[in-house]
């Protein structure tokens, strides 16, 4: 690694045409000509090199503007979404340990207790000439969020990331990237890798940004390849701006993807090829799902290649160069087993020549002793086709310990009242008794109008 | 037997009725039965709940939608009151909840 590696700046200049390439975001836009001569940080790059440093801005685009700068040049970057509760952070600067920052001026101010230097990121370029040659290898460090509230730390490379990405696009029309997630969460760093590294521009959402609004912006930019999860493109769907994006490329990741969500896409954006991905921040990108069918097909399981996958008690482990090195911090854990398979914690079911997957091995609800996985009921609720979102979710319950209810967000042209919503209800509930055990059927259905997504893209799921 | 009266507010249709105790529960395990496919058998008060047709399942959703119904729980409340065992201890035991 040491020696020949190449930085993220380096890579993103060998792709190419960076005069017409750009990085947007809601409120500033650079092209990556730009960034050749100039410096986010005021120029004080150097003052970083071979540190561990935190970068926390509110924004992602000074944040990705950070990170172009400071790959091969920092020890560490440690990425800071948006939403990490700032009591955490002496946590995280204890377990990297964190020896710089960098951050927006208003996120972390310049009195933020840190051993070593604060430099200030900015959406403006200033011009400075940084020292790009003989570039060190950067440990990229994630925050995934912890059961317990705690962060977990989670060390990758910049090979490890962008294992999963194929070489540049030199034909055709050139690829406008766009994601819903925050690009300092594993999924939308992918996004962000894959258009410097493959000759894209990018698009940023932006946390201050209604979905409408942000699809309208990425429209105007001609957006052609746009990513999220499956419930943010639930919410996609639901907005009246869903029709100003014409993407050539539709990808999910994150949850997982049920058969309605893939049919309304591919229905609504009938030119794009639409996409499943399987990926998390421990165990990397493992494949794509290309055929329009939820689920993968059962040949994956076992071949020898870039990526090894196995089933072991009913969950997925994934073994290759693109998983993460470790977690950082005491009292961390294990990534990876004596084999060096990650446990995704993935359940997954084998219907005829297909895996299915289930749910989380955390999230199961128990009816009385026997399991549910909350996921597995949605998908057959979403089926409905005036549901557009579920939730499954426990219920307390005095003799069987819990049942399982659901909460229904139907479509926004069917806002069903008072006998429509018996229809509908008793409607839903006949699917689930045809496709699912008893137990698994909900004992109740509430229509709402809405439900929480978190800054993850996934749904919100209270802890049973 | 008593019927005791009670004021109900029937929240998922908005309207509200005067129905009895008895009535709702007797309404709740017929709607259930035929949720579920079940075969009730005929509902007097001496009836062994567990030779009523409804297993444990249908009974955790008939307490559940009780509780919707009518805003209490017995079996998580009164703990030391002892289970129900026939149809009429079972509807006492929601009544003298109230």
């Amino acid at each position: 690694m040491h020696g020949d590696s190449i930085s993220l700046w380096n890579a993103t200049i060998a792709a190419g045409n960076l005069a017409r390439r750009f990085l947007a975001g809601d409120s500033a836009a650079v092209t990556l000509s730009d960034l050749a001569e100039g410096s986010c940080l005021g120029g004080r790059a150097e003052e970083l090199r071979g540190r561990s440093v935190l970068i926390a801005a509110t924004d992602q685009f000074p944040a990705a503007l950070a990170l172009l700068e400071l790959d091969g040049i920092a020890r560490r970057v440690v990425l800071c979404p948006a939403d990490l509760p700032l009591d955490h952070l002496p946590f995280v600067i204890a377990s990297v340990p964190v020896d710089a920052i960098v951050s927006d001026g208003t996120t972390l101010g310049a009195d933020f207790p840190c051993v070593g230097p604060y430099v200030t990121c900015s959406p403006k370029i200033a011009p400075a000439s940084i020292d790009r040659n003989a570039p060190s290898s950067t440990e990229w460090i994630l925050l995934t969020s912890g059961t317990t509230g705690r962060p977990k730390l989670v060390a990758h490379t910049l090979s490890s990331l962008a294992g999963a990405i194929e070489g540049g696009d030199s034909s055709g029309a050139p690829r406008v990237w766009s994601t819903f997630y925050d690009i300092r969460r594993y999924g939308g760093l992918q996004i962000f890798l894959r258009a410097m590294l493959t000759g894209g521009s990018l698009v940023l959402s932006s946390a201050r940004e209604s979905t409408a609004d942000f699809l309208t912006r990425a429209g105007a930019h001609r957006v052609s390849h746009i990513s999220g999860t499956p419930s943010h493109w639930r919410r996609a769907l639901m907005s009246p701006a869903a029709d100003s994006i014409q993407p050539r490329y539709v990808r999910l990741s994150g949850e997982i993807a049920d058969q309605a969500i893939l049919d309304n896409l591919q229905s609504f954006y009938p030119q794009a090829k639409v996409s499943h991905a399987f990926a998390s921040t421990e165990a990397g990108v493992a494949f794509d799902v290309n055929d329009g069918l939820a689920g993968f097909p059962s040949s994956l399981i076992g071949q020898v290649g870039a990526v090894e996958m196995q089933v072991k008690d009913g969950s997925l482990r994934i073994r290759s160069s693109r998983t993460a090195t470790d977690y950082l911090g005491c009292q961390a854990g294990l990534l990876k087993d004596t084999q060096g398979f990650v446990d995704t914690g993935d359940m997954l079911e084998l219907c005829g020549d297909r895996y299915y997957f289930a749910g989380r091995r955390d999230g199961v609800i128990n009816v009385g002793g026997q399991k549910v996985h909350p996921e597995e009921v949605e998908a057959v609720i979403n089926r409905h086709p005036h549901v557009l979102m579920s939730l499954v979710r426990p219920r307390k319950n005095p003799l069987m310990g819990a049942l399982v209810v659901a909460d229904v967000v139907l479509a926004k042209d069917c806002a069903a009242t008072g006998n429509e919503t018996r229809g509908m209800e008793h409607e839903i509930l006949q699917l689930c008794r045809l496709a699912l055990p008893r137990y698994k059927v909900p004992a109740a259905v509430k229509f709402v109008s809405d439900l929480a997504v978190a800054a993850s893209g996934k749904i919100v799921r209270g802890h049973a | 037997m008593e019927m005791k009266l009670t004021r109900l507010s029937l929240a998922d249709t908005g309207e509200t009725a005067q129905m009895s105790v008895r009535a709702v529960v007797v309404a709740q395990l017929n709607q259930i039965a035929q949720e579920q496919d079940k075969r009730l058998a005929p509902l007097v008060d001496d009836l062994a709940l567990l030779d009523s047709g409804l297993d444990s399942l249908c009974f955790a959703i008939i307490v559940a939608r009780l509780e919707d119904q009518l805003g209490i729980d017995p079996f998580s409340s009164a703990e030391d009151a002892g289970f129900p065992v026939t149809l009429g201890e079972f509807i006492r035991f929601y009544e003298n909840a109230r």
